[in-house]
């Protein structure tokens, strides 16, 4: 949700209860208009939080003109200090991938896994455990890229793309219209789009070049991954992933007000064909 | 701007009157056009301009475009009125599009869709190929809706007739005109095609009518256009902002009756008008001794309070949720003779959510549902007695396995009731007390709630009951391991309760009853968020077997069953154990740690001003569920899917151990079937024994059965 309008967003996104506390609004509204100012960013959306056992991290993503550029994220404990965080890389990923549970709100704390590699010892091969330390703070950048990749929400013309190729915030944006906000299709992934290439041109036919340039939601795997409700006698919109349980996409019909929150343990559920 | 034009008409004028010429024929003659060596996609471009800016007055094209078609099938002399619809999808637009243009100074017939009426779009069809066969000048006067471009018609009229095909060509090709393949060289299929259909959704989206004036831009443009050319001001595209002023103030709409109203905000609409009735339930009651006796025996809870707390700790929902849920719960308070009410919280659904109400009847709680459920027991009694007919045949020795009694209502897990709506104001649904048989499952499984109450529950192990029995018993759940209050809040009652229940309960070892201790001083905030053993919990612990008391399956099947008590005995001497609990009022310290995590996260709201601060309680094991306290207030909160968190994946239970087989034994085993000396040896014996007459009769049986034998062999 944009740090501008976030006690709106905030007010919107309440009906899955997750909010913050006045101190916290309060000093969200002034840091995050400071990070703004120091790190130069063109947009800074309030990402939302992870909830770690002794502490939460609140995250915030900072956006260039461009709105589908690489997004700078940064965290912090208390809402005041942030700290910028590294790109998430492939190794990062493959290397947080094995820790599991929950979060323990302390970027140095280091999980211990112990693995079984192949150690060529002149001639025999033996197997030996190795203890890989990883960092809280890798396994953060590579949890919130993931979630970001994944289910990061942004409706259809909100964004349009420049014939230059950047992408910028539509100006004319005016909401979906009650009929489309119901659809699935009507909502994209708000990342580089990845399926797009591997559409037939029969399917692209009938897309807006300007607008349809990003991946639908309608299509992710498994189906069924969105819970769609119509809240307040249709004039709020909430999307809720299943798969990240914890992110809320909201859109008010008819207004511009859109944006996604995520509050959670920061863990993919992937009991989700069970559970459906 | 019509320059660029004036040669192909030079060129048409050539072949004059040519109605029913060939597609050909135009090509050929349009492919003399000045700039044969635009490339085919300027070409399409170029059209497109064209097409808007064409130097013939636009009212004309129209004309001809809806003349074209049925030239073109049907030859000049028989234009058929259903020629139109069965031209390619593309035409119908372009017909409709036709009517409208034709008939700019109309607007009643403008929304006139041509292919479904039929006559008119003969007539309108008729009329335009008449005119294409010559007579452009009569056109124009005679038909009364043209009267006003009559003129303008008239000075082009010279070159209308051959204009026509040249309109059709530039209007209908980007249309992909099915008879394109035909009308000449087509360099590559694929990129004009995409083109093609660039263009025609650019068209559909300009012939998008607006929902408040009516009008389309496309029939503006072309109005503007006319208008320009028909009075041709200097400089006009300096004033073209005023000429489109013009041409929409000019715009003439009648409003018209429609026999239906609009309905699509009616959900909109009809929570509104629910949610009215929440706010005017104050209002409708009169006096003010009432309002006094009211206050005083309310059981309504204080939710703005407790929200404002939960706000503190960074949960809840929003202010204005929270008031409905608010005035829904007085509703209910108002409603059913409730003595005790709280709001338990929200579970969220996949279609809807759920918004909980945790009640406690007075005295007159009703009894219908008990009934019900005691009724469909003796029906499945009736059913298993009704199949003992047979004796011969062994019957199944299987039994199901003891059926664990639900709790009486106001004890144990059903200690509460719960009412259920999917949001405040719709009517609150009560949910059915909880079976033990339920928990169990409901601790098998993990399933979304959708938030319809009956939507069955499909799962292995079956679930007993629908999704109303499956978010009762995670209600059930949630309450016994997540509702906790501050130490020495609640305390057991009094000594002679006490009595009363160990008398009862000698086999529970604890107490199931509290009571709100009145000399209760409150604790340091500090000391709560420091120390898990200052909270305890006031809900019963659910057993394993899915109650709150140990129920004794064994004594039951004794009473109960005397038949089968003898069979079994052998089976069912070994003890089962007791489960047990923890027991009441214990504190968190001693909850079972979820693999290295504490189940419990304690926090101080505010660590700016520790002094006003709460004391924040957040379950790792329910995620969602929390906890507040003031150091004399408290309250717990659930907000969240229903599920309880665990490090591992969700696994199913494994199956059920396939039942051994019986055992080979004696009574299984036969003997090998009596051989020739055995046979003779026993004849033998018997004839020694014929001396008895006792055995006579046995004898000659055995001799009939001897026989019987030597006929098989």
């Amino acid at each position: 949700m944009d740090s501008e309008s976030l006690l709106l967003s905030l007010e919107l996104a309440s009906g899955s209860g997750q909010g913050l506390s006045p101190d916290r609004r309060a000093s969200l509204l002034t840091s995050l208009t400071l990070v703004k100012r120091d790190y130069r960013y063109d947009r800074v959306l309030f990402w939302g939080r992870i909830l770690g056992i002794v502490a939460d991290y609140y995250i915030a993503q900072g956006l260039s003109a461009d709105q589908l550029a690489p997004r700078k994220t940064l965290y912090s404990l208390n809402c005041m200090e942030w700290s910028l965080l590294p790109p998430a890389t492939e190794e990062m990923m493959t290397q947080t991938s094995v820790v599991k549970g929950r979060f323990m709100g302390d970027p140095s704390h280091e999980y211990e896994h112990t693995e079984m590699q192949k150690v060529n010892d002149g001639e025999k091969v033996f197997d030996e455990e190795v203890v890989v330390q990883i960092k809280e703070e890798s396994r953060l950048v590579s949890i919130i890229d993931q979630i970001d990749k994944a289910v990061a929400v942004i409706p259809r013309g909100a964004l349009y793309k420049t014939p230059f190729g950047p992408i910028h915030v539509n100006r004319t944006f005016e909401g979906l219209s009650l009929s489309e906000a119901k659809k699935l299709s009507s909502y994209f992934h708000f990342r580089e789009p990845i399926e797009l290439k591997n559409k037939t041109l029969l399917e692209k036919a009938d897309m807006d070049p300007s607008l349809d340039f990003l991946d639908s939601l309608e299509y992710d795997i498994p189906k069924g991954s969105w819970s769609m409700q119509m809240e307040r006698g249709n004039t709020l919109v909430v999307l809720r992933s299943l798969l990240w349980p914890g992110l809320t996409f909201f859109h008010a019909p008819h207004t511009k007000n859109c944006g996604y929150i995520y509050v959670g343990t920061g863990e993919k559920n992937i009991d989700l064909p069970f559970m459906l | 701007m019509e320059e660029p034009t004036s040669p192909k008409q030079e060129i048409e004028s050539q072949e004059p009157g040519e109605a029913g010429r060939s597609w050909e024929d135009t090509k050929a003659v349009s492919f003399q056009d000045p700039k044969p060596e635009f490339s085919e996609h300027l070409e399409l471009e170029q059209d497109l301009e064209k097409g808007s800016q064409s130097s013939s007055p636009p009212h004309q094209s129209p004309q001809s475009r809806a003349g074209a078609p049925v030239n073109d099938l049907t030859g000049p002399g028989t234009p058929s009125p259903l020629s139109a619809p069965q031209e390619s999808f593309s035409i119908p637009l372009s017909v409709q599009s036709t009517q409208d243009l034709a008939t700019p100074l109309s607007p009643l017939q403008s929304d006139k869709v041509t292919s479904l009426t039929a006559e008119p779009q003969s007539d309108h069809l008729e009329q335009p190929s008449d005119k294409a066969e010559g007579n452009a000048l009569q056109q124009g006067s005679q038909q009364p809706r043209h009267h006003l471009h009559g003129p303008e018609g008239i000075s082009h009229s010279n070159s209308k007739q051959k204009e026509l095909r040249f309109d059709i060509f530039q209007e209908e090709s980007p249309n992909g005109n099915p008879d394109l393949s035909q009308c000449g060289p087509r360099p590559s299929a694929l990129g004009p095609s995409m083109v093609e259909i660039a263009v025609q959704n650019a068209k559909a989206y300009l012939l998008k009518t607006s929902s408040k004036s009516g009008l389309n831009l496309y029939d503006h443009l072309s109005n503007i256009l006319t208008k320009i050319l028909d009075e041709r001001p200097e400089n006009a595209v300096d004033t073209i902002e005023n000429i489109s002023q013009d041409v929409k103030k000019a715009h003439f709409s009648k409003k018209l009756d429609t026999l239906q109203n609009e309905n699509e905000m009616l959900p909109t609409y009809e929570i509104a008008e629910k949610q009215k009735a929440l706010f005017l339930q104050g209002n409708l009651e009169g006096g003010d001794q009432e309002l006094e006796d009211e206050i005083a025996e309310s059981s309504l809870p204080n939710v703005m309070e407790s929200a404002f707390y939960f706000e503190q700790a960074g949960v809840g929902l929003g202010t204005d949720e929270t008031y409905r849920i608010f005035l829904a719960l007085k509703q209910l308070t108002d409603t059913h003779p409730i003595q005790r009410c709280r709001f338990w919280g929200k579970i969220l659904g996949l279609e809807m959510n759920y918004i909980v109400a945790e009640v406690e009847f007075r005295e007159g709680e009703d009894e219908e549902e008990e009934d019900d459920e005691e009724a469909i027991e003796e029906r499945d009694n009736g059913d298993s007695e009704a199949d003992g007919d047979d004796d011969e045949l062994p019957r199944s020795f299987y039994k199901a396995p003891q059926a664990v009694p639900k709790e009486e209502s106001r004890t144990g897990a059903n200690k509460y009731t719960y009412f259920v709506c999917n949001e405040p104001g719709r009517p609150w649904a009560k949910l059915p007390s909880v079976t033990p048989a339920q928990i169990v499952i409901a601790r098998k499984i993990k399933k979304f709630f959708t938030g319809r109450l009956d939507n069955p529950i499909i799962s292995y192990p079956p679930f007993p009951g629908t999704e109303s029995n499956y978010l009762r018993a995670q209600i059930a759940r949630i309450s016994a391991a997540t509702h906790v209050s501050p130490l020495g809040f609640y305390q057991f009652g009094e000594e002679e309760e006490e009595e009363e229940e160990e008398e009862e309960e000698e086999i529970d070892g604890g107490r199931e009853s509290f009571e709100e201790n009145p000399d209760f001083e409150g604790i340091q905030v500090i000391d709560l968020v420091e120390s898990l053993s200052n909270w305890v919990h006031h809900v019963q612990y659910i057993l394993p077997q899915g109650r709150c008391n140990w129920f004794n399956p064994i004594q039951k099947s004794e009473e109960e069953e005397e038949d089968e008590e003898k069979e079994e005995k052998g089976e069912e001497a070994e003890y089962i154990e007791q489960e047990v609990g923890p027991p009441l009022l214990t504190p968190l310290s001693e909850d079972i740690e979820i693999q290295n995590i504490p189940p419990w996260t304690t926090r101080l709201s505010s660590s700016l001003i520790p002094q006003y601060a709460i004391a924040v309680l957040r379950s790792n094991l329910w995620p969602g569920a929390y906890a507040f306290s003031n150091g004399k207030k408290f309250e717990n909160f659930y907000i969240g899917w229903g599920h309880k968190y665990s490090p591992d994946n969700y696994t199913p239970p494994v199956p059920p151990p396939v039942y051994q087989e019986y055992p080979s034994g004696p009574e299984i085993t036969e003997m090998d079937d009596p051989n020739v000396e055995e046979e003779q040896a026993f004849r033998a014996a018997q004839e020694a024994a014929t001396v008895l007459p006792v055995e006579e009769n046995e004898t000659e049986e055995e001799e009939e059965e001897e026989e019987d034998d030597d006929d098989y062999e």
